[in-house]
């Protein structure tokens, strides 16, 4: 009984250890893979157009959605102590600092990162990188590079846009749907957010955030076995191990960066 | 083998295993230059690893193969990407992207390849779809066209870097018979006009036995006969035998080794 629980143990470590050995190497690989690119930024640059149109819908609607409800809460809570002159800092504040790279990372893990496992995982079921290896073309090269570059541009982008719109949501309940005044919203807004604490950090995140959502969802797609039920298994191991790791990142990021 | 041209590619004392499971043992095989050799056997006997382990997919487990004296697992990844722009290969299932139309199927190699221009690619792309009789169709998608279509521009797209050796995973799996004669026709004629060396990967005997020049059989891993079609037509060994006339049993059995019938049903010995 002892035995096979330590046994189970140990074939546990071993396959942990082992797959963290294959993703560090396979990070590596796209790493070393990104070179070839500056002499093909075309490769890069249609896939930044994929990636970023495929999620900027949903990424703006939600910006203004977070926003609106964020001009609501913070008039709620701010009147309370008649402080309703700061919502304009309290809505800029938290989307440039949490909400605007968490919720945009959360959200593009769920559009872009889900389609491009499973655009990786049907490609290599239907030996679409196989005919590539035979034809002497690297698919890490050709394929999961390019790919990983344009989601890293893209999603600090794709933040400053969530945030952009999550303040005009804020703006528009706050000032023109309660009556707060329009010159506090802005100028408390304009004195209290720091470029670099407040909007370098937040920048600085999303890049992070990018960096971990699309070597998630490229692996996944990449090691996904191919048949339809591992590559169906693969995208949604894309959204929760992204999830989980958007929240730890997030979490550790903050404390290094917000700690006196 | 009785060829007296050089070999392009050697296979020698192959051993290929995926962990404990030997797929390929004790294997030798050589393909002559120019030629058409055809790799037969029954589902898992181990044929496409073959092509894989020449295409430097696998490596083996011990023994070598050799493509133009190049021993295919000693090299590293810059020179076996180098050594396969001069292989084509047609998958099973054509592998085209399907995110490309047929044209930009075919023009994928030349383009991350070669420094050709668009105007040379164009007319070499063309002149490859009009090998293989679909010139009209290069501005419709996979999606767009008929499975046999598919397999031909794979075709295509296998010969347009004009590789000194085609492999053929599976040519005919899956087609009618005008298009697998089709397709039979033009891998012998686009061999011979490219001066290619042909491995042809199929259990379909009719076809394979009209265009190639030699053939192996391969059993559970091990090559169990060889010659050209005349003399695997004429041979007594009972796997040949078999598998040339589809005899439903024979070496290889018809049903899957294990417990009998009435074990399975319980009327076996009375206890």
């Amino acid at each position: 009984m002892i035995l096979d629980l330590l046994a189970s143990i140990g074939i546990w470590l071993r396959h942990s250890v082992a797959n963290l050995g294959f993703a560090v190497r396979a990070f590596l690989k796209i790493l070393s893979a990104s070179g070839s690119l500056l002499r093909r930024p075309r490769l890069v640059t249609e896939q930044l157009h994929f990636i970023g149109n495929r999620s900027l819908l949903i990424i703006t609607v939600s910006g203004l959605f977070v926003g609106m409800v964020l001009g609501l809460q913070g008039y709620y809570t701010l009147n309370k102590y008649g402080s309703e002159q700061a919502l304009g800092l309290l809505v800029a504040l938290s989307l440039t600092r949490e909400l605007g790279p968490v919720v945009t990372a959360l959200l593009f893990a769920g559009r872009a990162g889900t389609s491009l496992t499973a655009e990786i995982g049907l490609m290599k079921a239907g030996e679409q990188l196989s005919a590539m290896e035979m034809m002497g073309v690297n698919p890490i090269h050709r394929v999961l590079a390019p790919r990983f570059w344009a989601g890293v541009i893209a999603m600090p982008i794709l933040a400053a846009i969530f945030t952009a719109v999550g303040i005009i949501g804020g703006y528009l309940v706050g000032v023109q749907l309660i009556g707060v005044d329009e010159g506090a919203f802005w100028s408390q807004m304009q004195n209290g957010v720091d470029i670099w604490k407040d909007i370098a950090n937040g920048v600085f995140k999303s890049v992070v955030f990018g960096i971990a959502v699309m070597f998630i969802a490229l692996f996944q797609g990449y090691q996904a076995q191919p048949t339809p039920e591992d590559v169906a298994g693969a995208t949604t191991r894309t959204v929760v191990i992204s999830s989980l790791m958007i929240w730890w990142l997030d979490f550790m990021m903050t404390a290094l960066m917000f700690s006196k | 083998m009785s060829i007296i041209v050089p070999n392009l590619v050697e296979i020698r004392d192959l051993h290929f295993a995926y962990g404990p499971r030997s797929i390929l043992s004790g294997l030798r095989m050589d393909f002559p230059r120019g030629k058409v050799v055809a790799v037969m056997g029954g589902s898992g006997s181990g044929k496409t690893t073959v092509l894989r382990l020449i295409g430097g997919q696998l490596r083996p487990v011990s023994g070598s193969v050799s493509v133009d004296g190049q021993i295919v697992h000693k090299l590293n990844s810059r020179e076996l990407y180098q050594m396969r722009r001069t292989m084509g290969m047609l998958f099973q299932h054509g592998a085209l992207f399907t995110d490309l139309t047929a044209f930009d199927n075919v023009a994928f190699p030349l383009r991350e390849n070669t420094d050709l221009p668009e105007e040379l690619i164009r007319d070499l792309v063309l002149m490859k779809l009009h090998a293989v009789g679909l010139r009209n169709a290069a501005r419709l998608k996979p999606a767009e066209i008929s499975g046999g279509m598919g397999r031909r521009v794979a075709l295509a797209r296998a010969i347009a870097l004009d590789p000194q050796l085609i492999m053929y995973d599976e040519p005919f799996a899956g087609l009618d018979p005008i298009s697998m004669g089709v397709t039979a026709n033009l891998i012998r004629n686009l061999n011979d006009a490219l001066g290619s060396t042909s491995i042809l990967v199929t259990h379909d005997v009719h076809e394979c036995f009209a265009i190639a020049d030699y053939v192996y059989f391969l059993s559970a891993g091990k090559i169990v006969a060889g010659g050209t079609p005349d003399e695997m037509l004429a041979s007594t060994h009972p796997y040949v035998k078999q598998f040339v006339n589809a005899e439903a049993d024979g070496p290889v059995p018809f049903h899957y080794p294990g417990k009998s019938l009435a074990d399975d049903l319980g009327l076996g010995v009375a206890r």
